[in-house]
């Protein structure tokens, strides 16, 4: 039914799902480089796909008082302000008579704040709060030492002060846990590459939800379905832009067929090293990382779990035949320990 | 900036180290170090640096006093994080499962009813009534409560058959919802096949009397047939799923709920079943405590970090709980002969240890996925020996 | 810009995609400047002293484009030698009057000319905003000026321009602005580098420029660096205003302001303009070079559009029945008559002063102080439930049992469910179809007013009185269609655009209208939107279609000129300045102006035209004129006429300010316009005592996510949740001095209110450094009230009221404040809480900060008598 090489490692999805001729892949390229957190993308999608507001909460996460990804925001733009230099640009704040960085007090604070209470799991707050402290405090935290330059540390004075500002999606991966390990057949692949719930079909058994390596499917409460992105099924099918790439104002949620997004992202990758932005990495681009590559990939300007985002996720079914040979070993185990019980002495 | 000193010093000298390309030279401060400055001018008399305080989650309506007791010139004591990592304001990168206390309670059950069904077949073929009536009526008991605990944990119950539109391989519950529906009917008559001696001897009735034994043998054949899959395949329902603690315990899980089902079923069936005939099962709780105590201590050490929730917090708890458990059941099998009372004590202590013990690794599971830690230092670790491995 | 303008700001990004360097100075670190190459923190209230800084850069490194400042800008002219600068009078220009607070401009005049009729009436034009009549065209100058093209004169406006801003140098900048001066430099360096033959350079500033004390010259110091670098009138060049929403360019081109009529002409003063000859007359100033010297034509056809057949040649075209000014009629001075009882009745209309004007209170207890107030909103808005859910209801000043104020809610159409025209920024008017029909019982303003007049006229008819008159014999006749009657809105865009009374055929130009009433039309400069009886600003071609000047998108006021001057864009030959910047050109064998754009300058006047001595209005304007509006046809370095507060741009520090005015000993704007009434106490600033006890500057703004006063945002779920409550942000350092909890609770304090606010402890907020004292600021978003489902106090309720000279716009972006932890007392004890700190501050109703804070005057007028 299904083979070992479906499971694991570059493929087009669609193709493999059985389409006969189906139409190129599509996806999402968000270059965060540009991105102006206006949350265009986040209204955007509530108003075509219905989705209910996810309640006035004040997180204190800078300027997002979205949180994360849940049944609730299909979009979420993420606010991250630290105390570092952005590729070549003049130091903000230097000649101001400055103390040290509030970046990592006020992160540790809005570590614990509660929101989203309509969703499960939602928005939980942080178990501990200095990897809150460490993502808005700079680079020393991250282990490399060597970059940093004069007035950014502790008790001296702040002098590098960038915003980074990043819209966070469903990454429609090649290889999707949620779709593999749903039992109603309620995720799908449609024939543009694309993951989509049916809400008519799904019964709420939540699996889905602990096997998405990016934490994105979430469950709605009251309601007990899971809700995630669908790339705008219903306008892509149209021949129409998803609604959030239609309303980016800045062109940082790009929508088009994903072979030309990667080779746009790689340009764009090499023209900000060019322009002085070492930082600039792209993540989930790779065909050949863990998940077979993202639909929905990223330009991020430091590490991905600074933006809450998995450094190096694998698909669990990756493992699915190992597990199953295992579990087959056990179950034998299992009988033979009981015919030995049983057929021993009596 | 020291009082009086010219406006725009700094940033010249800043200039000028980036001009000569100085910058960059001196090695960070420890983080930890920072924001001990003392109150002047313009330095704040105030720690603005990462704590480990913890802060307990609400009040975020209120605001006010959060962070509480951070009032000027306080502070607090700062620790050496256990692991340096950062996260996007600390909150978990992955969504922990939304599962109820059903899906470890199916667990337990699934796993009894699977072991169960295993002495069932076993004691009808070695001509043990008793035992096998009581681990036939047993059997179906824990399916019908495995039943149960499934459809209630649906966020849409009424839906519940949408389980049976497709089966998938690469889906567990999948797998495991046929498992059940094929094993259910077969357990099903098998224990009813136990009313027969109470049936009339004549007529119609006398008819289903005389076939009742064959008819439960294979029905029970057929049960025993599909339990172990049962028991083991829950394993895979957990392993097959971000949540670190569980997938990387994938290669045990399966064997620690082998184990922990022939516990459960063995203490059940030594808790109904007459002591003579009792002898197998406790020979077989002691193969139970075997698989499960070995599989389980590897799951301890092998994992390292993912490791941790196992040991600690919830989940560390109730798997200590449930090893001594075991220990003091097997014993009591081991050594408990011939006495009711001691057969019982011990057949309750096993079949707690099997509730702890699944309990136990859900929790570790939940756990591991609310902490962003198990997510992030994992795979950083695993790109870092990427890069080395490349660059060797 | 990324804050307030998202859409807009794509454009800024997609020049950075190409290597444009994008700087950016605000007092707070926004969405702008997380993606501009360089951030400059400045003080909030000091742009003068930046850019005037960047005009000394400019001069003392001889960096203008020195063949355009002498030609096309009155760099050259000479001026009166009775002229005194701030430098001679520590601050003041001469003229000064202490009694009035105003200037007599005589002795700013060029070299050698008579003081015209106007100009002595200094404080009729304050009260009057007259400065504005002159958005679209240069005050009244005689053409002829004596020129020293050397530039050496010592009384050339060069030189005067070169002493006045001398003492703005990169060290002065840092001690008024807090900016370093390496960033100074560096702004300074991007700007000059980038204008010139080859290259210009655009000036886009946002409406929170016009809102200080000394608004107006804010964008004169922007404008004299842009005319000193040739940015003016060429692509690429020029000074761009976005505004705070949209059609706000259309709401003065078609004003909502009380002292203009559409077109820019002057309402009518009873004093001034007591017959029609006087006003035309003031507006066209006979024997005055440049285009206002059709002005009767333009007046006679608005006058016809108003009464049509009424409007005769006998009865003046009915110009008795046009209201008359008798003085400040301005928004602030009529709340402030609301108070006092004078006024009966207010029309608020898609608009919400209880929240987005300054002063909050006061725009309440106005409010609550009427017979009737009719509201004109989308949403059930703060301005219309003042008198039973306000700050003034908790503290008792409002008992909503005996507020006595009526209110007429009624529902408006939003824009997507009514047909009109944008007019944005760029004065482009862009047609808007209908989408859906509005909900309910919404209706368009249009709908609303035509009815309201029909009903009116109806109730009115066959009255004798004359006071009636006007209203009888108003031209209301506008075409209705559907259920619900809508007015034809294209026909009222062809009365806008003006038509030959006697065919009914549009005219197709301004030059078309006629003084003698054959002609009609609504807004003169509007003329030719409706040419050939066509929509022109429904017109959507392609830009693939067009040249890249794209003139048949849209239509662009006057004339669908794109680029005002444009005549600029060309040397005095009339050739190219350079290949790369070419836009407008004469071309010798055609004999005419030719170029993507329509040209500025009449089509066939050769660059070699000189006027003869006695010419007046377009025949005046030499070839090589190219600012065809003003009476000597240059741009104005420096404004011999038309502005209540100086010839240039002078550094002041806002009328509440924390620091004593480093520059000159006189503190704030001498001829600003205040209110003395008790319920406006103003903080006190250097050098008066006590300003210690509102230590910190503030200034409010917008947030992306929020709009304005909040009545299209916090009505709405999906963009509530995105900033659900309100906050300030504070810097660490502040913090730490005053205990502030990032989330926590704070307030904030002026002599007018206290507000609560949820805290954001943030670096994008930094100290700065101001003479030898370390400075903090705060800021608050001011879209919250107490309706709509995220609610929150409003922070224009901290403001006091104090304004520009030349416009009447409130200082409602800087001022002074306390701010404490914890939340603010409730009820009347937030009276005593405030009388508190009135009590330390040395704040009583019968004391006010001095205007004058320089003794230079009486100093001078000594020497006189010596």
């Amino acid at each position: 039914m299904v083979s070992a090489d479906s499971l694991f490692g570059p493929i087009d999805p669609a193709p493999d799902a059985g389409y006969v001729d189906a139409p190129p892949r599509m996806g999402f390229f968000t270059d965060t480089s540009v991105c102006i957190g206006c949350k265009a993308c986040e209204v955007a999608c509530k108003e075509w796909n219905l989705v209910p507001d996810h309640g006035l909460d004040l997180l204190g996460m800078s300027y997002d008082n979205t949180g994360a990804l849940t049944a609730n925001s299909w979009r979420h733009v993420a606010f991250i302000e630290q105390p570092r230099p952005l590729g070549r640009q003049t130091p903000a704040l230097a000649g101001t008579p400055t103390g040290p960085s509030g970046s990592a007090h006020m992160a540790e604070i809005a570590s614990t704040t509660p929101g989203v209470p309509d969703t499960d799991p939602g928005l939980p707050p942080a178990p501990h709060p200095e990897p809150a402290g460490r993502m808005a405090a700079g680079p020393e935290f991250l282990g490399m030492p060597g970059t940093d330059l004069p007035g950014r540390q502790g008790g001296g004075e702040r002098t590098d002060l960038r915003w980074l500002m990043s819209s966070d999606v469903c990454k429609h991966c090649t290889h999707a846990a949620c779709l593999d390990v749903c039992p109603t057949g309620s995720l799908f692949r449609t024939e543009f590459g694309t993951v989509v719930v049916q809400e008519d079909i799904c019964n709420g058994c939540g699996y889905c939800i602990p096997a998405c390596p990016y934490g994105v499917i979430d469950q709605r409460k009251g309601d007990g379905r899971a809700w995630k992105c669908t790339l705008c099924y219903d306008r892509i099918g149209e021949g129409m832009t998803p609604a959030c790439a239609q309303a980016c104002p800045t062109e940082s949620i790009q929508y088009g067929v994903l072979d030309e997004l990667r080779e746009r992202a790689q340009q764009r990758v090499e023209r900000l090293h060019a322009d002085g932005v070492p930082e600039a990495r792209l993540y989930g681009h790779d065909p050949n990382d863990g998940v077979g590559g993202d639909g929905a990939f990223f330009l991020l300007l430091d590490e991905p779990e600074v933006y809450g985002l998995p450094p190096d996720p694998i698909v669990t079914t990756r493992d699915l035949p190992d597990m199953w040979r295992r579990a087959g070993v056990a179950a034998l185990t299992m009988a033979a320990a009981v015919a030995v019980a049983f057929v021993g002495r009596s | 900036m020291s009082d009086g000193e010219e406006i725009g010093a700094r940033f010249r000298r800043f200039q000028e180290r980036l001009a000569d390309g100085s910058v960059g030279a001196g090695g960070p401060e420890r983080p930890l170090e920072r924001g001990v400055g003392t109150p002047g001018l313009d330095v704040p008399g105030r720690d603005w640096s990462p704590k480990t305080q913890r802060r307990e989650p609400g009040g975020g309506g209120e605001g006010g006093r959060r962070g509480g007791g951070r009032g000027r010139g306080e502070r607090e004591g700062i620790t050496v994080p256990p692991v340096e990592f950062s996260s996007y304001y600390g909150r978990p990168i992955l969504k922990a499962p939304v599962w109820k206390h059903d899906i470890p309670a199916y667990l337990f059950t699934g796993g009894l009813a699977a072991g169960t069904s295993l002495i069932a077949a076993g004691a009808d073929l070695t001509g043990r009534p008793a035992l096998r009536r009581a681990a036939r009526v047993t059997s179906l008991a824990a399916l019908g409560a495995s039943t149960y605990f499934l459809i209630n944990d649906l966020g849409r119950p009424e839906r519940f058959h949408h389980m049976l539109r497709v089966a998938k391989l690469t889906s567990p519950m999948s797998v495991g919802t046929w498992i059940l529906a094929m094993l259910g009917p077969a357990a099903g008559v098998a224990a009813v096949s136990e009313v027969g001696p109470l049936l009339p001897s004549r007529g119609l009735l006398g008819f289903a009397r005389r076939i009742a034994p064959p008819t439960g043998r294979v029905a029970g054949l057929a049960a025993a047939a599909l339990a172990p899959a049962l028991a083991t395949y829950t394993g895979v329902l957990l392993a097959d799923t971000a949540v670190p603690s569980w997938h990387d315990a994938y290669p045990e899980l399966p064997f620690v709920f082998a184990g922990s089902a022939l516990l459960s079923s063995t203490g059940a069936a030594m808790i109904t079943a007459p002591t003579a005939e009792t002898g197998p099962v406790r020979r077989l709780a002691l193969a139970g405590a075997a698989i499960e105590l070995t599989a389980s201590h590897r799951i301890e050490t092998r994992l390292g970090l993912t490791g941790e929730p196992y040991r600690e917090g919830r989940g560390g708890r109730l798997l200590r709980l449930s090893r001594s458990l075991v220990l003091a059941g097997a014993a009591g099998a081991l050594l408990g002969g011939r006495s009711r009372l001691l057969s019982v004590l011990s057949g309750a202590a096993l079949v707690g240890s099997a509730v702890a013990t699944r309990f136990g690794v859900y929790h570790a599971g939940v756990d591991s996925a609310k902490d962003p830690k198990y997510t992030v230092v994992p795979q950083r670790a695993r790109l870092e020996q990427a890069e080395s491995d490349t660059d060797r | 810009m990324a804050e307030c303008h998202p859409v807009g700001f794509q454009w800024v990004m997609e020049a950075k995609r190409r290597g444009a360097k994008v700087f950016h100075i605000d007092p707070r670190f926004t969405r702008t400047s997380a993606v501009a190459d360089t951030y400059v923190p400045i003080r909030a209230g000091s742009d003068i002293a930046l850019l005037g800084g960047i005009v000394r850069y400019i001069l003392e490194n001889e960096l203008d484009f020195r063949e355009y400042v002498v030609a096309y800008t009155n760099a050259a002219t000479i001026v009166s030698e009775d002229y005194q600068d701030t430098e001679d009078l520590d601050g003041l220009f001469s003229g000064y009057d202490p009694e009035t607070g105003t200037y007599d401009p005589t002795s700013w005049q060029y070299d050698g000319h008579e003081p015209h009729g106007q100009m002595g009436d200094a404080p009729v034009q304050r009260e009057t905003a007259s400065a504005m009549q002159h958005e679209s065209h240069g005050p009244p100058v005689p053409g002829e000026t004596e020129r020293d093209e050397t530039l050496q004169h010592p009384r050339c406006v060069y030189q005067i321009l070169k002493r006045h801003f001398s003492r703005y140098t990169p060290e002065v900048v840092e001690r008024v602005c807090g900016i370093p001066q390496e960033k100074f430099e560096e702004v300074a360096r991007a700007w000059t580098e980038n204008s010139g033959r080859e290259r210009t350079t655009t000036l886009v500033y946002s409406v929170g420029w016009t809102q200080h004390s000394v608004g107006v010259q804010y964008i004169r110091t922007g404008a004299i660096i842009q005319l000193l670098l040739g940015n003016v009138g060429r692509p690429g060049g020029g000074v761009l205003a976005l505004r705070g929403h949209a059609s706000i360019q259309g709401s003065t081109d078609i004003p909502t302001l009380f002292n203009l009529l559409p077109g820019y002409l002057p309402m009518p003063h009873h004093a001034q303009h007591a017959s029609f000859q006087d006003w035309v007359d003031s507006i066209a100033h006979p024997g005055q070079k440049g285009f206002w010297g059709n002005a009767k034509a333009y007046a006679t056809s608005l006058l016809k559009a108003y009464w049509g057949d009424a409007a005769t040649p006998e009865n003046d075209f009915g110009y008795d029945y046009m209201p008359r000014l008798t003085g400040d009629h301005g928004t602030y001075q009529q709340v402030l008559a609301m108070i006092d009882g004078k006024i009966k009745g207010y029309f608020l209309l898609g608009q919400n002063p209880a929240v987005g004007s300054a002063h909050g209170r006061a725009q309440r207890l106005g409010m609550a102080n009427l017979d009737w107030v009719v509201v004109r909103d989308l949403f059930l808005i703060e301005s219309a439930t003042f008198w039973k859910n306000s700050p003034e209801v908790e503290t008792g000043e409002i008992v909503p049992e005996e507020c006595r104020t009526e209110v007429f809610f009624m529902p408006a159409a939003s824009h997507v469910e009514k047909e009109g025209t944008f007019t944005q920024t760029q004065r482009l008017l862009q047609w808007r179809e209908k989408a859906v029909d509005p909900p309910g019982d919404c209706r368009s303003e249009l709908w609303f007013f035509y009815h309201l007049g029909r009903m009116i006229r109806e109730k009115l008819a066959g009255s004798t009185l004359r006071r009636d008159r006007a209203l009888l014999d108003l031209l209301w006749d506008y075409p209705t269609h559907g259920p619900d009657q809508e007015p034809d809105a294209e026909a009222v865009l062809r009365e806008i655009n003006g038509y030959e009374v006697a065919t009914g055929r549009p005219v197709s130009h301004f030059v078309e209208l006629k003084d003698d009433g054959s002609t009609a039309g609504g807004c003169w400069i509007y003329s030719g939107v409706f040419a050939d009886g066509v929509n022109q600003a429904a017109r959507r071609k392609s830009r693939l279609e067009q040249s890249w000047v794209a003139p048949e998108w849209g239509w662009a006021w006057p004339a669908n000129r794109r680029i005002l001057y444009n005549r600029a864009s060309a040397d005095p030959e009339g050739r190219p300045w350079s290949e790369r910047k070419a836009y407008i050109s004469w071309d010798p064998e055609k004999g005419e102006w030719t170029g993507p754009d329509v040209p500025d300058f009449e089509k066939t006047k050769p660059p070699s035209y000189r006027p003869p001595r006695d010419a007046s209005g377009v025949a005046g304007i030499a070839g090589d004129d190219p600012f065809i509006m003003q009476g000597d046809g240059k741009g104005w370095l420096f404004a011999p006429a038309g502005l209540v507060d100086g010839p240039m741009p002078t550094h002041y520090e806002p009328a509440e300010s924390p620091v004593r005015n480093p520059i000159y000993g006189q503190q704030a704007n001498p001829t600003r316009k205040v209110y003395r009434r008790s319920e406006n106490p103003i903080n006190p600033s250097p050098p008066e005592p006590h300003s210690d006890v509102f230590p910190y500057i503030f200034t409010v703004a917008r947030l992306t996510e929020h709009h304005t006063a909040g009545g299209m945002s916090r009505m709405l779920r999906y963009l509530s949740e995105l900033q659900p409550e309100m906050f300030v942000e504070v810097s660490p350092e502040l913090a730490a001095e005053r205990g502030l909890e990032h989330l926590g609770w704070a307030h904030v304090i002026t002599a007018r209110s206290a507000i609560d606010a949820r805290v954001m402890v943030t670096d994008r907020m930094s100290p700065l450094r101001i003479e030898d004292r370390v400075i903090h600021q705060v800021w608050l978003p001011y879209h919250w009230g107490s309706e709509g489902y995220s609610r929150g106090e409003s922070a224009n309720d901290l403001f006091g009221i104090t304004l520009d000279p030349n416009t009447l716009i409130q200082e409602s972006k800087v001022g002074t404040c306390d701010v404490q932890p914890g939340r603010r007392p409730r009820g009347p004890a937030l009276l005593d809480y405030i009388g508190e700190y009135l009590g330390r501050a040395g704040v009583t109703p019968d004391h006010y900060p001095p205007i004058l804070t320089t003794d230079a005057v009486t100093k001078s007028a000594r020497k006189k008598e010596d």
